[in-house]
């Protein structure tokens, strides 16, 4: 199969099989192509050049109703669902128009009981958490019977347990003789659940290979091209540092009726620590940066607290000038304006921090300055670019993310919070980006990191908190912390959580 | 008198549910058509002269319904396939409706229009008091008020309406199920024209049978303001129009009235009109947009059923990858 776009080659010649009974892994950086392979196999994108071959016969799959009509099933990584109509009418959406909506909420109640898959057909999906939409997109393709299902990075988005749970229903699956094509870029999960793997690399198959025959190191080597450098976190003394970052007793009411709204969270980061929050993507840690980062101001002055100083009502800026540092979740259109030059994005975060550099007499800008930081910033990060001082939308998403954090580490600043620091970012920018984050703490700042994934907050974090439903767990120093014990935090046993929260927003 | 007033208010309301109706449909599709007004007065001046040169309103009111449906097909060919701006492009929708009609119409300034009679059914019609009301409007009355029953209907219980509102909140979701999103909207688009078409030739047949230039006067607008006021539910529409109607006709009422003729009130009464009178009769007139916008406003307060209502794809462009 090969689809181009543009000058890009998304897929080049892309080969793969998957017999009947097997879990087959299709393994890739973010951008190797697999999301654009898998839209040809669901004809929701229209190959190039390449032949597909269901049960023997050459078919030329044309729309994804034709798919699903061949058997095909797919479970999307994401926007699939409509948050405004309820479960069954979603599941309605996707199947045929004969069947009537109330039949499909029973059977679609009678299959979650079958697979131990619980799910209220008449909850508005808005309502519902990231696993448990993840549970009705799984119905709703089990209810197509389809022979083979193809699931998009199904675990991006659970704790521990409910993966493990996910993986006892494809193992079942694969029993009762259907086949799974199993897209992820987690190795060890791989290497747990699937029988063969197709690497890509840059839109071509690296490799066919059994993923329990290989270490992860080697099926990192394989993904990546070149070995993957380990990060390294040097000792710390501990909590003797000041408290740079301190938040008290900070609450806030949901903004919207999807949102959710944050109930008395405390923690404090110190200078030299690296605090780590984990959580189930939608538990409050949008909302939480927020009102950490002064997009939101706070009602109370002393709920945030930055160097000793009440930052609670201060705008963005005046934070920065406290000497904090904001790494927004979203890159594009919140971190960085899309189609402005590097340069001048870098005047966006640091207009009122390094006024003296950057702006001459009257607010006119120093072009020349800004170029030259921009610069800086880039060899400092190893930005990789075409041109010399590129639109922020001409960089790939890992090298963006690069600049973006180098652009506030360029200032050194006292506290840094970051949300999702390496989401989407190929694994050795991540490596460079984590590893930098933890030199800055060392070096006597405070930094707090808020991620979805677990291996990053073990790999960097001298302690780990966990958001669950808009509260946050008391931090676990990392010695103490194991990848159970968070799970179980991120779906909301403790007490103080509650584990049918969401029962609460009805 | 009562009963008089009942049946203005009525055929004030007509117009803007049959306008407010179709649009529902276009935004619950996820599009944002401003173009409301100038597809009313397309249909206005249609209306009028087809049926002026056949004699038949009802021929006019079908090549009203056709010609606000073409004339929309020119807006939804704009922003579906070419996907320009679908705020820019309604404004223009207007404008052009504005001049396009204004030139048709010139020939028919001042001629007699054929007026669509009310109907009449024997014994229930000459009913007291409700008999008028409820047995002996005009037709299109009838026609809006099962417009909106069978709008509800289809949007909440047909599979088919289900598929509409899909589209309406993620048009990427719909797309990655298969579901045709351009088409379901060009046949949303055109529904809320042939609506808009209709709603003219109601004011040009029914309301004051003749043709003036412009002679919608703001109620496309209206139409549209209903529709989001009312949180894109049908029945909510219709309350919201008769609202509008019933204090457009009371405040020209209370306008029309002198202090004389109310001599017969008991004391408070009177004194209670009194202070009503002095107002000024600018503030009477802008009653109704107040009065409805508030009005609206309480009902929809609860702003999570507000959002589970609102469109979330509306007026955002859809371009499928393909």
């Amino acid at each position: 199969m090969t689809k181009v776009f543009g000058s890009l080659v998304a897929n080049d010649r892309v080969d793969l099989s998957i017999a009947k009974g097997e879990i087959h892994a299709l393994l890739g950086e973010n951008g190797a192509g697999k999301s654009t392979f898998v839209k040809m196999l669901f004809g929701s994108l229209e190959p190039n050049a390449g032949t597909i071959r269901w049960k023997g016969e050459a078919q030329a799959i044309t729309s994804p109703s034709m798919a699903r009509q061949l058997g095909i099933g797919m479970v999307f990584q994401h926007f699939s669902l409509f948050e405004a109509l309820t479960a069954a009418e979603n599941i309605a959406l996707a199947l045929d128009r004969s069947t009537p909506i109330a039949q499909i909420a029973e059977s679609a109640r009678k299959l979650s009981r079958d697979y131990g898959l619980p799910l209220d057909p008449h909850s508005l999906v808005g309502d519902l958490s990231v696993g448990e939409r993840q549970r009705i997109e799984i119905i709703r393709c089990l209810l197509q019977k389809p022979e083979l299902i193809i699931l998009d990075e199904p675990t991006s988005v659970l704790t521990p347990q409910e993966a493990d749970k996910l993986f006892e229903t494809l193992e079942r699956l694969r029993d009762e003789g259907k086949s799974i094509l199993y897209i992820s870029h987690r190795l060890e999960e791989v290497k747990r659940l699937c029988d063969r793997a197709t690497v890509l690399r840059h839109g071509k198959v690296v490799d066919h290979c059994n993923p329990r025959d290989e270490t992860a190191a080697s099926l990192a080597r394989m993904m990546v091209g070149e070995e993957v450098q380990a990060v390294s976190r040097p000792d710390h003394a501990g909590g003797d540092g000041e408290a740079l970052l301190d938040i008290r007793g900070l609450s806030r009411p949901a903004a919207t009726p999807f949102s959710v709204p944050l109930r008395n969270i405390d923690l404090s980061v110190r200078a030299g620590q690296v605090i780590g929050i984990a959580g189930v993507a939608g538990n409050g840690q949008g909302e939480f940066f927020e009102a950490v980062s002064g997009e939101v101001r706070q009602p109370e002055a002393g709920a945030v607290r930055i160097r000793g100083t009440d930052a609670g009502q201060l705008s963005i800026s005046a934070r920065r000038k406290l000497g904090a540092g904001f790494v927004p979740e979203e890159r594009l259109g919140h971190g960085a304006a899309p189609g402005l030059p590097l340069s001048q994005n870098l005047l966006l975060s640091r207009h009122a921090t390094d006024s003296r550099t950057y702006l001459g007499p009257l607010g006119t800008v120093r072009y020349g300055a800004l170029t030259a930081g921009a610069r800086r910033i880039v060899q400092e990060m190893d930005v990789r670019k075409s041109g010399e001082d590129p639109e922020a939308a001409a960089l790939s998403g890992g090298n963006l993310q690069k600049f973006i954090i180098g652009r506030e580490l360029d200032r050194r600043p006292a506290v840094m919070v970051v949300n999702q620091p390496t989401w989407g970012v190929d694994a050795g920018a991540a490596a460079r980006i984590r590893q930098s984050l933890i030199e800055l703490a060392r070096s006597g700042s405070a930094v707090l990191v808020i991620s979805q994934d677990l291996d990053e907050l073990f790999e960097m974090s001298d302690a780990i908190a966990v958001m669950h439903n808009g509260t946050l767990s008391s931090p676990v120093p990392i010695a103490e912390a194991t990848y159970e014990s968070v799970g179980l935090l991120m779906g909301g046993a403790e007490p103080g959580h509650k584990a049918t929260a969401h029962a609460e927003g009805l | 008198m009562l009963e008089a007033i009942l049946l203005t208010v009525a055929t004030a309301a007509t117009p803007l549910l049959l306008a407010a109706i179709g649009e529902l449909v276009v935004e619950r599709s996820g599009v944002l058509n401003l173009g409301v007004e100038g597809m009313m007065l397309i249909g206005a001046v249609t209306g009028f002269g087809v049926a002026l040169s056949t004699g038949s309103p009802w021929l006019g009111a079908l090549a009203a319904i056709i010609a606000g449906s073409a004339f929309s097909l020119l807006f939804g060919f704009l922003t579906l396939t070419l996907v320009t701006n679908q705020v820019a492009t309604g404004l223009a929708l207007t404008l052009l409706g504005i001049g396009l009609s204004g030139q048709i119409g010139e020939a028919f300034v001042g001629m007699p229009g054929v007026r669509m009679g009310a109907i009449s059914i024997p014994g229930l019609s000459s009913l007291p008091y409700v008999g008028k009301l409820f047995f002996g409007q005009d037709p299109l009355f009838y026609v809006s008020i099962a417009l909106t029953a069978a709008t509800a209907w289809f949007l909440f219980r047909t599979r088919a309406g289900l598929t509409l509102r899909a589209v309406g909140d993620s048009h990427g979701s719909a797309h990655a199920l298969g579901i045709k999103v351009i088409g379901i909207r060009y046949l949303a688009v055109m529904f809320g024209g042939g609506c808009a078409g209709l709603a003219g030739a109601y004011l040009s047949l029914a309301y004051t049978p003749q043709w003036v230039e412009n002679m919608t006067a703001g109620r496309g607008w209206i139409a549209l303001a209903l529709v989001v006021f009312a949180s894109w539910r049908p029945w909510r529409v219709l309350a919201g129009a008769y609202l509008f109607g019933a204090i457009t006709i009371l405040q020209l009422h209370i306008q029309a009235i002198s202090l004389n003729e109310l001599g017969f009130l008991p004391a408070p009464l009177f004194w209670i009109a009194e202070l009503v009178k002095s107002v000024p009769s600018q503030f009477l007139s802008s009653l109704p947009y107040l009065a409805t916008v508030v009005v609206l406003v309480l009902i929809s307060r609860n702003r999570r059923l507000t959002m589970m209502n609102t469109p979330a794809s509306l007026g955002r462009p859809f371009v499928p990858d393909r």
